[in-house]
């Protein structure tokens, strides 16, 4: 019984001290880690999802999207929204694997965080249909998105986000073509 | 060797891309052919590229509904707007210049339009029509 004690204190001390001359030495990569919570999205880092997905739309980041929401639109690219987007099976499953791997919640940056649920969704899921989507853009009128002919629909990120394909979406960088900067 | 190597590559490259076009057009029209089809048609593919096809949904779909009417002038996705560049290889000098490309292209849009994959037979008359304008 003692022998079983000391033993157990002898590797928490081991435990504590290893521990100690680690953080001596350099800091713990967590500590680094989380220090450099990156602003934004993590930049699409993929050249295969980049020319196939980004040849037809703007090549969503990974991080829009809960790792479950990817799966499901990649497993129905012959109905994409409407059009057909099948690949070659190489090019699916290297796509799907980054997607899944890089999805919300799986990567450090502030804005991927805030996507990680799609809320209800009718078919596939929409990045412009997520909780978090709908409440920062809940103020924006009809007129300047949906109803003017420069911009559409809210799938065109990069209409009105200057900095969207650099993964940054913040407010100040945003200019609604024929409308001029959201002043909010 | 290395001088021969330097010019060559230098042709290879100047050659114009219209050329390039017909390297790979050839090079499909082949393969169609070994799967039985031949010999193609440009007035064929004519009529293909313009005939309407019932969508499940009740849309009137053709390859013109995103492609435009004229294929030296291109077109705009009927759904999204977006636009697609001309399919004319002597008004756009990219397309038809990848097989690869080609095929993934038929694939989709046969399927979209169509609501079935293109036979080889239709494929090649189709690749006609488009480098004949």
């Amino acid at each position: 019984m003692r022998t079983q004690k000391s033993l157990t204190l002898l590797a928490l001390l081991a435990m504590g001290t290893s521990g100690a001359v680690f953080s001596d030495e350099r800091s713990y990569p967590l500590d680094r880690w989380a220090s450099r919570a990156k602003t934004g999205v993590t930049p699409v880092a993929n050249p295969t999802y980049q020319q196939e997905c980004g040849s037809c739309h703007f090549p969503y980041q990974p991080g829009l999207l809960p790792a479950y929401a990817w799966e499901q639109i990649m497993g129905a690219l012959s109905n994409h929204y409407g059009d057909n987007a099948e690949l070659s099976p190489a090019d699916t499953q290297g796509i799907r694997n980054y997607l899944l791997n890089n999805a919300a919640g799986r990567t450090h940056s502030s804005t991927s965080k805030r996507f990680t649920h799609t809320g209800r969704t009718n078919g596939l899921p929409r990045i412009s249909t997520t909780p978090y989507f709908i409440k920062k853009h809940d103020e924006i009128p009809a007129r300047m998105v949906s109803s003017n002919k420069q911009v559409r629909s809210f799938s065109h990120c990069n209409a009105c986000h200057t900095r969207a394909a650099e993964g940054s979406f913040r407010e100040d960088e945003v200019v609604i073509p024929g409308v001029g900067r959201w002043e909010d | 060797m290395n001088r021969l190597f330097v010019i060559t590559s230098h042709l290879l490259l100047s050659i114009p891309l219209a050329y390039a076009a017909n390297i790979t057009v050839d090079e499909r029209l082949g393969a169609y052919q070994a799967e039985g089809a031949g010999p193609f048609s440009a007035e064929n593919g004519k009529l293909l590229w313009e005939g309407k096809h019932s969508a499940a949904n009740g849309d009137s779909r053709s390859c013109t509904s995103c492609h435009g009417s004229s294929l030296k002038q291109g077109g705009n996705h009927i759904r999204t707007g977006k636009p697609i560049k001309a399919m004319s290889p002597t008004a756009n000098p990219e397309r038809l210049t990848d097989s690869k490309k080609v095929e993934k292209w038929f694939k989709r849009n046969c399927k979209w339009a169509w609501g079935r994959e293109c036979t080889p037979q239709e494929k090649g008359d189709l690749l006609r029509y488009m480098q004949s304008q």
